[in-house]
């Protein structure tokens, strides 16, 4: 019998020949990316009592949550941060106004690669099977211990495999894919489980699409979520990466705990919203009524690439955001931002009335640069719509797509892509 | 445990349900918070502020499935040990929190039926080796999921941080 994409990764990072679901292993860490709380990481490591990291070429710092620093507190952090960085030979560090969000920099920069094993201390982490990583979230103190000794233990996970096949129906993309997926299944309903998505219309969606699976994956538990290592993602990878890629796929006789299968094309016929305040309160967009909203939100490492920034700009190119919304669009990357400006999709976004903000997480995690108040609602291409997640405890949010924020923004309520633009154009989906 | 024989003993502090995730447990505003004890005073600050005010030393807290879900945050795991909870008692948690929860030396313990059963001020003493929870207030006993040895190894040295750190010492501070 075959192995899952996840036992065969951990079966070489543990040094075995196979591995079997809840099995208990210690595998090697490839690499370890923390953001600012690199600064708690710090803290424990320090404690630990060790002078030197295992291997700081295998350690990246990107400081995403809070840039440029909105306070002194997190001043503080940034610059104790940077002096351990310095002191530890810490190469890859990616400072205000050099990278962005970490789950979009760490791709972008060539860090991943197919078959590794990377933990986060992010949840969302998980964005890098995307790219054929064993990836997943983990706590500040573990994540010492990993800069202590370099290994970490792992259960190893039985999975869940979701083939897609079908056609996406204009403004129907990746994200409201994993929304259906996730409000069917349940906030944890892959919960310790790893996620294959395959099939013909996984295959066809862009490595940027892919990351939306792999990240919202998260969202129904997940500890680790794989699209397919194949052309479309290598031409992705070889400008990036020197090191030599491995192909890796699941054997074709590995053992499923469960196959789900989905018709893009007749399982998602519109958009897909998830209610406040729960990822897994999912409905279609017309199940909703009048939804007034108060603040639009398009970024996030769930979907503040360039293909998002493209389709709202194709959205409210021309047109203006209602007076009752603010938009505000952030970029998830300094490269992205280059290229989207570059593109003249920012432009476009501007002259319709919306904000820039620098690229880093924004609002998504209710720190600043666009915090709700109480009684405000606020439509979002992020990933927690959480009980005061943006803010106020009695503020709104609603998790849609790209396409779904824009034309939101400019009808100033939840709003259908189809009812602002009339041309029946496609989504930008294909890679 | 502080006495090192793996039975906790306290009240029952509050019975929540399902999906209780990290931003109602430790709210993201407060994430530049890096001094662990600071954070319980940010214990479900939003949602439940009740719920701290009325926390005495050792109280457990009871909920439904995937609790802790969400965000990797440390400072949901954190508030609630510096806080003083003794435990937390799910029918499941979710992994990351569960993972941060023994790392920092706080029980987290795996029950569906003491979860389902539990009122706010019963009596509960948990044998986490054996796998027992006794209801004292009901006088009830359900199993519970016995603590992996590992898990166990790190509760008792109060986390991993202690735990990593006696370990190098003996080692005279170097990786072998």
């Amino acid at each position: 019998m075959g192995m899952t994409l996840a036992e065969k990764i951990l079966a070489r990072a543990s040094g075995r020949e196979r591995v079997f679901p809840d099995q208990i292993v210690i595998a090697r860490v490839d690499l370890a990316m923390s953001h600012e709380n690199a600064d708690l990481v710090r803290k424990s490591f320090l404690e630990i009592g060790l002078d030197r990291v295992w291997d700081p070429s295998k350690i990246v710092i990107v400081f995403d949550h809070r840039v440029p620093a909105e306070s002194e507190k997190t001043a503080t952090t940034h610059k104790a941060v940077r002096e351990f960085v310095a002191a530890q030979g810490i190469e890859h560090f990616y400072d205000v106004g050099r990278g962005g969000i970490c789950h979009q920099v760490l791709p972008e920069e060539g860090h991943v690669r197919p078959g590794m094993v990377i933990v986060g201390t992010d949840s969302h982490t998980t964005t890098h099977g995307a790219f054929g990583a064993f990836a997943t979230g983990i706590g500040a103190t573990e994540m010492a211990g990993v800069w202590t000794e370099g290994t970490l233990w792992f259960k190893v996970p039985s999975t869940l495999r979701v083939e897609a096949e079908g056609e996406f129906r204009p403004w129907i993309s990746a994200k409201d894919l994993i929304l259906h997926l996730i409000g069917k299944l349940g906030a944890a309903g892959a919960d310790y489980r790893a996620v294959e998505f395959d099939g013909p219309a996984i295959r066809r969606m862009s490595v940027a699409s892919r990351m939306v699976l792999s990240n919202l994956a998260m969202e129904m538990g997940a500890k680790v979520a794989f699209t397919p290592v194949d052309e479309i993602l290598l031409d992705y990878l070889r400008p990036r990466v020197t090191e030599k890629l491995d192909m890796i796929a699941a054997d074709p006789d590995a053992c499923y705990e469960r196959v789900i299968r989905l018709d893009v094309g007749e399982d998602l016929r519109e958009p897909q919203i998830a209610c406040p305040h729960a990822v897994d309160r999912v409905k279609p967009l017309s199940a909703l009524g009048e939804v007034p909203v108060h603040q639009a939100v398009l970024g996030s490492c769930t979907n503040g690439r360039l293909e998002d920034l493209e389709v709202a700009a194709r959205i409210v190119a021309g047109r203006t955001v209602h007076p009752r919304t603010r938009l505000i669009v952030i970029p998830a990357s300094q490269r992205v931002y280059r290229e989207a400006m570059r593109l003249g999709y920012l432009e476009t976004l501007v002259a319709a009335g919306a904000m820039i903000n620098p690229s880093g997480c924004g609002p998504c995690v209710g720190v600043h640069q666009g915090i709700l108040a109480a009684g405000e609602t606020c439509v979002s291409s992020t990933n927690r719509n959480f009980h005061g997640r943006m803010g106020s405890k009695d503020s709104f949010v609603y998790l849609a797509s790209p396409a779904v924020v824009a034309a939101s923004a400019i009808a100033g309520k939840l709003a259908h892509p189809e009812s602002i633009v009339k041309e029946d154009q496609p989504c930008l989906m294909e890679a | 445990m502080p006495d090192g024989s793996m039975k906790l003993r306290g009240r029952v502090r509050v019975v929540l349900g399902d999906n209780i995730d990290t931003d109602i447990i430790y709210p993201g505003r407060y994430l530049n918070i890096t001094d662990r004890e600071k954070t319980a005073e940010h214990l479900f600050e939003l949602a439940y502020p009740e719920i701290r005010a009325g926390l005495q030393a050792g109280d457990f807290i009871v909920a439904g499935k995937n609790f802790g879900c969400g965000s990797s945050r440390e400072q949901a795991a954190a508030a609630l040990k510096f806080s003083g909870v003794g435990a937390v008692i799910a029918a499941s948690f979710a992994r990351i929190f569960f993972r941060n929860a023994i790392n920092l030396g706080l029980a987290a313990v795996v029950s569906t039926e003491a979860a389902a059963a539990y009122s706010a001020g019963d009596e509960i003493e948990i044998d986490l080796v054996a796998g027992q929870i006794h209801n004292l207030t009901q006088g009830r006993t359900f199993p519970s999921a016995p603590l992996d040895p590992r898990a166990a190894e790190l509760l008792a040295a109060g986390g991993l941080v202690l735990y990593l750190k006696a370990k190098y010492q003996q080692q005279g501070g170097i990786r072998v």
